[in-house]
């Protein structure tokens, strides 16, 4: 056992309202500079939608992340190391501009000095590239509130597994917002595309960061992270990427995206992973195995084993009360209600999501029965909007059980409590059909609703 | 690992690297030595934070740290310091939203308006001018104004380039100069001041304000104007607006979005819903598209546009039938009589035929056997005792509110008394009632007979409020006579499930379950159910109808008054909670009473010649069992009728300059109001709206700021432009027919444009406004000065700080006012001097003008029905003492009148004294002078601020204490305990700029925070009995004014939205024209301006972070269904044309949108990527480019109860969501 502590965040996509305060924030902190008036270190995505930069999932195309060999051992999907030096001058394997957008502004001083004319002066959008005048075809959240679109659903990746069960029509509508960041994972394939060991994991906390005197541009990272979170800065011609804002970190303050966050859904903590066990548990066979197989990575805190091992790494007592006190352990562990974001990629994300709940379609409804009461409940689970295998293929490699799960319980915790608010007495049999004592879900429910700043970082 | 080369290759990096490479080679971890990262330490490092906000019109209201490095505001994230809601609640923080996070962009951007600019033709005029007129600006300004041609030079030049940089000096002389030639010339009332909202940043809204009052200019009205104003709350509630705090959705069990997008237009509050629900929440979305909120309902409900009132008269249907007759539920019944006119007895009224309809409110006054001299007896309402049968007056209405005799009665305590809901037991009689109905597609009136219980009281028949609704409703009873629903499915009887299916599109069983669930958790909860309601219900033409439906769903099941209960109206910011410091000052109300405040959308309707391009008269809204009251009336009439009633405000007043109206009584030897009078009557004088476009009755100066009228919020943009401008436009209506051209108002034969002399703007960014403006000054931005910010969606006041001092040449507003006004001063002096001013007062709410029309009766002194006497028949005539040289000297001081008068607030005076006392120690005392020798200093924008606090009960506990003192005599209840915990303390400025401050219970408002509890509105009124402010002093589902009657909407009632095509002749939804005739090719569809995701108005809507997030310019949704009728594709360009104007914008197409409807989000200006339009060969326009105003006939209904005027409390709408537009394809090749 080789214990090593990992920053995390958990973001409740069930909470989250699509608002984007997470990307303006992180990027007035961050990247609102020259040569990276494109970059969002922090984005959220419309989903259904082709996400930024778009179609980033098709892996087919992109070629980030691993695969396993024939033999079973993990290789860069881009292709060995070695071939990856030798493609080192032409990486075809690159989102152009297009893919992200080709970032504008406007030549706002014309509205204050526009001589007398004929006409009301106007402020006309400007390429940041080329400096010309341009009509805008793609921005950085082009998707925003469309819930897919009959115009790009050809194009998306997502939907090419599950055609069948998304219709663009009027009645059919569903949308949830998939914020990202950097997945800070316990496996980086950016770290190790990089030709310049520029990329490293800080041994302390995890985070990934490029080292801005080593990086040499040659933006193999880009291509080898599967969730395009490395970006190039085509003024300094160096790779940039979310820094998990280490210098707030390091000082005990959340992530500017985590503290900013008005829907209240994302929550920062430690968490003790095994070091020994990332290769093993990457290389797990079957995709859909790998969300479990992550979890065994990660080391109960309150394990008197754990614990001395830890002391024995040198990891401070504080670091290990913060990890036994960790709302990411509990989501991801002890609650199992928050999943890896395409663990299929098999870098061991660090960044997991709850998937959201939505709203019930008109079946139920029609049935006349309340999806609220406990005995239509989990019927009510399967007649959700959102597709279960649409979530699923973002966090499970597809497989339905996990979500749906986690679903049922969001839902039981629901059920369980409006005895409680309307002055009932609770039903204990409502935990219980999703394998929870009551005194567990309500104490998920207060972390999840109540969720104080305290207890959120 | 993928090889050995590789393998090799990569461990060779463990020599060249100073850390460690794993063992398995995939990765390199590293401890130490990192310096290569200083780069985002530096980045991070800064050197303060400062506490601000943004004072814009959201109602955010967040608290936010602005991080500033090397003296340069860098950016921006929130606090999260808010006070705690309690350990089992969530928290309100953070609060803020990306707009909010975005707006530091502004500061160093290229679209600041960093200096003075006027618009150099005339700018060159005036210093011609001057120099020729002994360097007299003000003579300068005459002769340019005064030049037809002149004017029109530089008139005609406006919004098209060509503005220059001048100074402070030049520019705020040009400004003060046309202001004294103005209130010289035509009069003080033909200067208007607009700015919105002073909750959003109170003291740089009282800057104008204070100097417009001053001067005797008309501050506009905006919450009416916005059509923000739910007109229902007045006329249910007798209350502005009051709802409760965000936090107090957390306490609701069942919760209605009802036209209400919460993730989008209220971000920082969305959470609480969103983590409601995980409390067991039910909640449920009524929404015509896929909106963002939509996600988090359980239910979603896609009524169509404009029928929501269907809907919720559907679901009333269900809740009076399942909780009122087929059994009774005690909870609800006690709540109805103890708070509700229901129980309250009403006249039947019987016409020529012999039918009878629902008449007035039976009163003291109808009653045989009564005190001899009962006061006040035609406000006193009465019902039946089911204990002894007998009809009794209880406490507690109007009647009481003033008086003698109402002295600690008026109050809602019933004693004994068992208030009769119904007559039917025992029933004497029973009899058909003409029920008024508008379900007719185009809205066109009927009625239909439903029998009610009635009973004869001293010769009166009468029968309940109850009795009326149930038959309204269409839910019969065994033994009433009349049409009745079959039953729920009944699809032909208003207002079944199965009839509302076919007008919204929601399954009749899903309306029925939906308002059944309602009910039944309001039952077991014990009222936490809860509505909140939105623009997208609030701005249509028929609102207060809509609204009615929904307050009947909360006030029939006990909702009202009870924390996570009630009406839940979020459009808008009403909420200044320290009003009373704030209203003196604002209104100047410390140096002279009354201030002109004007009805902006009368204003505007009349003075952008609106009135011009009408195409039906008011009658048209009319029910079949009106009196016909409006008969032959247009709106312009209606309005004019309305202001010499003395209903609502009119200003300009008179056809002549109010200060030689002075002379000319003084003159005369008569007293001012006698001298009006007697001109009135003999015809030598009239009201200016009765001749809007005479010379002598335009609105010559406009000052704006804090706002964005020409890009936001003005109805009808090119009328605007037309008409008050005099440039360029893209108005393709026709003029008014003759047969529905005004009677009583004047019809010139040519509309006069370019009304307006002097468009004066105070901004920091470009905005639709400015670049129209004839002087545009550059004002301070949010981070750069000193204010306060409250709002109704927390408890908190907070304030706002100067993180950099204001750049450039940039000013806050309150020393950009004073500016002004020691300019105006100083030139005021000489050219004016001091003069007389004759005011008119329309008859006020909260004070006993509100019995100025026992029930309501319509006499209008000028057809003969009445006398004209000031203050009861026609608005009030008050002297006001000017001197102009003083003006700049009063603004900086706080005058002797809040000495002497006090301040009220809602019918509650307070004395001011002490509080006075302390402000000259705190802020200071004047020295020397003509005027404030002596006050307290209002010079720094920080005095202004601990002003408004220290004279607020809100904010100063020792006055809320007083006020519910007071209101204790009067009501004869127990109040003053809810300031107790807080009687000694007191908010000051120093506070404010800690964590949010926690404000105090007071009678100001209607709701109590005491304990820590979450606000909720009228929780005050239900624990104490305190009555509202309305005629029986319980909300009211019944309004028996005349015109009510005559619209037929004295009950809650459906009316569809304006058909458009009937009324002004556009073509009929889902037409497609290939263009032929005179028609525009393309498709007609409902044309709706919710709230943008990516501005908050037209604020941030430029904002390069907001337009990179976005479409990056205007653009319009549509259904995918409907863009295929007319071949366009996503992000292709369209026009959207009618006969108001034209539009460029860029399509999204997205099957979340509902066929039939677009969607244009509000105020996206017209500065960002506006094309040519094809259409018009002129640029594009904006949102209001394609509405226009039309007033609704009941929202000038004044001096009765509590349909009596207040500011920004009664008022006609501004609405616009009833029009139509059609959508076509245009070529891709756009020109600039």
């Amino acid at each position: 056992m080789r214990v090593m502590a990992q920053m995390a965040m958990v973001m409740n996509l069930d909470k989250c309202i699509g608002c984007h305060t997470c990307s303006v924030t992180c990027k007035q902190a961050w990247t609102n500079r020259a040569g990276t008036e494109y970059i969002w270190f922090n984005n959220v995505e419309t989903r259904p939608g082709l996400g930024y930069p778009r179609t980033y999932e098709d892996q087919e195309r992109w070629k980030g992340g691993w695969e396993l060999d024939k033999r079973g051992r993990m290789k860069l999907k881009a292709g060995g190391r070695f071939k990856n030096l030798m493609t080192i001058f032409s990486n075809p394997k690159l989102p152009s501009i297009g893919e992200y957008y080709e970032p504008w502004t406007y030549d706002y001083s014309t509205l204050t000095d526009a001589p007398a004319q004929e006409h009301t002066p106007v402020a006309r959008p400007k390429s940041l590239i080329s400096g010309k005048d341009m009509k805008i075809e793609w921005s950085a959240n082009w998707d925003d509130d469309l819930g897919g679109s009959t115009e790009t659903a050809h194009r998306d990746p997502m939907l090419a597994k599950i055609a069948e069960k998304v219709k663009f029509e009027f009645e059919q509508t569903f949308m949830f917002y998939l914020p990202r960041i950097c997945e800070h994972c316990l496996n980086p394939s950016c770290a190790a595309s990089c030709p310049s060991g520029a990329i490293y994991k800080r041994e302390e906390d995890g985070i990934v960061l490029v080292d801005q005197d080593k990086c040499r541009g040659w933006r193999k990272c880009v291509s080898g992270c599967p969730y395009k979170k490395i970006y190039f800065n085509h003024r300094t011609g160096k790779a940039e990427k979310c820094t998990f804002c280490f210098p707030r970190i390091e000082v005990g303050l959340p992530t500017v995206c985590a503290e900013t966050c008005v829907g209240r859904l994302r929550y920062i903590g430690l968490m003790l992973y095994d070091a020994d066990k990332v290769l093993e548990a990457a290389s797990t066979e079957d995709d859909q195995g790998l969300y479990e197989a992550q979890r065994e990575v990660f080391l109960d805190p309150s394990d008197p084993e754990v614990i001395r091992e830890a002391e024995k790494a040198g990891i401070a007592r504080d670091w290990i009360l913060a990890a036994q006190r960790s709302p990411i352990y509990a989501l991801i562990n002890t609650y199992k209600v928050a999943l890896p974001l395409h663990p299929e990629y098999r870098t061991m994300p660090m960044v997991w999501y709850i998937p959201p709940l939505s709203p019930v379609v008109d079946v139920v409804q029609e049935t006349g029965e309340d999806a609220e009461d406990k005995g239509n409940l989990f019927a009510a689970i399967d007649a959700l909007r959102i597709p279960v295998e649409y979530l699923a293929e973002l966090f499970t490699a597809g497989e339905v059980e996990p979500v749906d799960a986690v679903l049922k319980k969001l839902a039981a915790m629901r059920c369980y409590m409006r005895d409680i608010n309307m002055g009932r007495e609770p039903d204990a049999s409502i935990p219980a059909a999703v394998g929870m004592s009551e005194e567990e879900m309500y104490d998920m429910y207060r972390l999840l609703a109540i969720a104080k700043y305290d207890e959120r970082y | 690992m993928d090889g050995p080369l590789s393998d090799a290759l990569v461990r060779s990096r463990r020599f060249f690297t100073k850390g460690t490479v794993s063992d398995d080679l995939r990765s390199l971890t590293k401890k130490g030595g990192r310096e290569a990262d200083d780069f985002y330490r530096d980045r991070w490092s800064h050197d303060k934070v400062v506490r601000s906000t943004h004072g814009v019109n959201c109602t955010g209201s967040c608290s936010w740290k602005v991080y500033v490095k090397d003296g340069i505001i860098t950016w921006e994230t929130q606090q999260t310091d808010y006070p705690s809601a309690g350990p089992d609640s969530p928290e309100y923080e953070p609060r803020g939203c990306p707009r909010g996070a975005a707006f530091s962009w502004y500061t160093y951007s290229p679209t600041r308006v960093r200096y003075p600019y006027v618009r150099g033709v005339l700018l060159e005029m005036f210093r011609e001018a001057k120099s020729q007129h002994g360097g007299d600006p003000v003579l300068a300004w005459a002769h340019i104004v005064e030049s037809p041609q002149r004017a029109k030079a530089y008139k005609s030049a406006r919004g098209k380039g060509g503005l220059v940089r001048a100074s402070w000096e030049e520019a705020s002389e040009i400004v003060a100069a046309a202001h004294v030639h103005t209130i010289k010339k035509y009069g003080p009332d033909r200067v208007a001041g607009f700015s919105p909202i002073p909750a959003m940043s109170m003291v740089s809204h009282a800057s104008g304000a204070r100097f417009i009052n001053l001067v005797g200019g008309s501050m506009l009205s905006f919450y009416d104007w916005y059509a923000d104003l739910p007109v229902a709350s007045p006329q249910v509630f007798g209350d502005q607006t009051d709802v409760p705090e965000s936090g107090d959705w957390w306490n609701a069990g069942y919760l209605i979005m009802w036209g209400s997008n919460l993730p989008v237009t209220r971000t920082p509050d969305a959470h609480w819903m969103v983590e409601a629900r995980y409390r067991g929440q039910k909640v449920v979305a009524v929404a015509p598209d896929y909106a963002d909120n939509v996600k988090f309902a359980d239910e979603w409900l896609p009524a169509r546009p404009g029928t929501d009132a269907a809907l919720a008269m559907a679901m009333g249907h269900v809740v009076l039938k399942e909780f009122f007759v087929d059994r009774d539920t005690p909870y609800f019944t006690e709540y109805v009589k103890t708070y509700t006119d229901l129980p309250h007895l009403v006249r039947l009224d019987e016409a020529a035929d012999g039918t009878l309809t629902a008449g007035k409110f039976l009163t003291a006054a109808d009653l045989a056997v009564t005190d001899e001299d009962e006061e006040n007896a035609a406000f006193k309402t009465v019902l039946i005792d089911a204990v002894t049968d007998q009809p009794v007056v209880p406490n507690g209405s109007l009647g009481h509110r003033y008086g003698e005799t109402g002295v600690g009665r008026w109050n809602l305590d019933l004693g004994d008394v068992d208030p009769r809901l119904s007559l039917l037991e025992g029933a004497e009689e029973t009899v058909l009632v003409r029920m008024p109905r508008f379900d007719n597609p185009d809205g066109a009136a009927a009625d239909l007979p439903r029998g009610v219980p009635a009973r004869r009281v001293d010769g009166h028949l009468v029968t309940t409020v109850f009795d009326l609704l149930l038959a309204q409703y269409g839910v019969g009873r065994d033994g009433l006579p009349g049409e009745w629903a079959a039953g729920y499915d009944d699809a032909e009887a208003p207002y079944t499930p199965a009839w509302q299916e076919a007008i919204t599109g929601v399954p009749a069983s899903t309306a029925a379950r939906i308002g059944r669930e309602f009910a039944a958790n309001a039952e077991e909860s014990r009222g936490r159910s809860m509505i909140v309601m939105g623009a997208g219900t609030n701005h249509w033409f028929h609102s207060d109808t809509i609204y009615r439906a929904f307050l009947t769903l909360t006030n029939l099941t006990g909702c009202q008054g009870v924390n996570g209960g009630g009406w839940a109206h979020y459009v808008g910011q009403e909420k200044v909670r320290p009003i009373t410091g704030y209203t003196q000052i604002a209104n100047a109300l410390d140096w002279n009473r009354p201030p002109r405040n004007m009805i902006q959308t009368a204003y505007w309707y009349l003075h952008t010649n609106q009135f011009r391009y009408d195409q039906f008269g008011a009658d048209t809204l009319s029910a079949t069992t009106g009196a016909g009251q409006l008969a032959g009336k247009s709106t312009a009439d209606v309005i004019a009728q309305s202001a010499r009633m003395g209903w609502m405000p009119s200003y300009p007043t008179f056809d002549r300059n109010p200060l030689d109206l002075s002379d000319d009584a003084a003159n005369a030897g008569k007293p001012v109001s006698d001298y009006v009078v007697e001109q009135l009557k003999s015809g030598e004088l009239d009201f200016a709206g009765e001749d809007p476009d005479a010379a002598q009755n335009y609105p010559r100066i406009l000052s704006i700021w804090r706002a964005n009228l020409l890009g936001s919020s003005g109805k009808g943009n090119e009328y605007f432009l037309k008409h008050l401008l005099g440039t360029d436009s893209s108005v393709r209506a026709t003029e008014t027919p003759e047969e529905h051209r005004p009677v009583d108002v004047t019809w010139r034969d040519e509309a006069p444009e370019g009304k307006l002399d002097l468009l004066m703007t105070i901004d920091f960014r470009q905005t639709s406004t400015t670049i129209f403006s004839d002087v545009v000054l550059p004002a301070a931005t949010w981070y750069e000065k000193h204010d306060l910010n409250t709002t109704d969606m927390h408890p908190f006041v907070h304030s706002f700080n100067p993180a950099i001092a204001p750049p450039w040449q940039t000013r806050t507003d309150w020393d950009a006012w004073q500016t002004i006004a020691e300019k105006f001063s100083s030139l005021g002096a000489t050219h004016l001097g001091v003069r007389k001013d004759v005011v008119a007062v329309p008859l006020t709410h909260d004070t006993p003008d509100a019995m100025a029309n026992p029930h309501g009766v319509v006499r209008d002194w000028k057809k003969g029905e009445c006398e004209p006497i000031p203050g009861v028949t026609m608005p009030k005539l008050v002297e006001v003492e000017r001197d102009y040289g003083a003006v700049a000297e009063k603004m900086n001081a706080l005058g002797p009148l809040v000495d002497t008068l006090g301040a009220t607030t809602k019918g509650v005076t307070f004395e001011l004294g002490e509080q006075v006392e302390y402000l000259r120690h705190k802020n200071g005392t004047v020295r020397g002078g003509v005027a404030a020798d002596g006050r307290p200093s209002l010079k720094r924008d920080v005095d202004v601020c601990e002003a408004i606090l220290t004279m607020s009960g809100t904010t100063n506990g020792h006055l809320a204490t007083q006020g519910f003192k007071t209101l204790e005599k009067r009501t004869g209840v127990r109040l003053a305990d809810l300031a107790e915990e807080h009687a000694g303390k007191q908010i000051t400025f120093a506070d404010t700029q800690g964590p949010p401050v926690p404000v105090i219970t007071s009678p100001e408002w209607s709701g109590s925070e005491t304990g820590g509890r979450r606000y909720s509105p009228f929780t005050i009124n239900v624990e104490r009995k305190k009555p509202w402010h309305t005629l029986t002093g319980r909300m009211h589902f019944y309004l028996d004014h005349d015109w009510m009657t005559e619209l037929g909407e004295g009950l809650p009632v459906y009316r569809p939205p304006l058909n458009m095509a009937a009324l002004f002749a556009e073509p009929a939804l889902g037409n497609v024209s290939d263009g032929s005739g005179d028609q525009v090719e393309g498709l007609t569809v409902r044309y709706l301006t919710p709230h943008n995701k990516w501005s908050i108005h037209s604020e941030y809507q430029d904002n390069l972070f907001m337009l990179s997030l976005s479409r990056g310019g205007q653009n319009i949704w549509m259904s995918d269904r409907d863009a295929v009728k007319v071949g366009i594709r996503d992000n292709d360009w369209i026009e959207a044309v009618n006969r108001n104007g034209v539009v460029v914008a860029r399509a999204i197409v997205s099957h979340r949108m509902p066929e039939g409807t677009v969607y244009m989000y509000h105020a996206q200006d017209r500065l960002i990527d506006v094309p040519i339009a094809e259409t018009s060969g002129k640029r594009g326009g904006i949102h209001n480019s394609l509405t226009r105003l039309l007033v609704k006939p009941s929202h000038l209904i004044g001096g009765y109860a509590q349909l009596t005027y207040a500011f920004n409390y009664l008022g006609p709408t501004g609405n616009q969501r009833d029009e139509v537009t059609i959508i076509r394809k245009r070529s891709q090749d756009v020109e600039y």
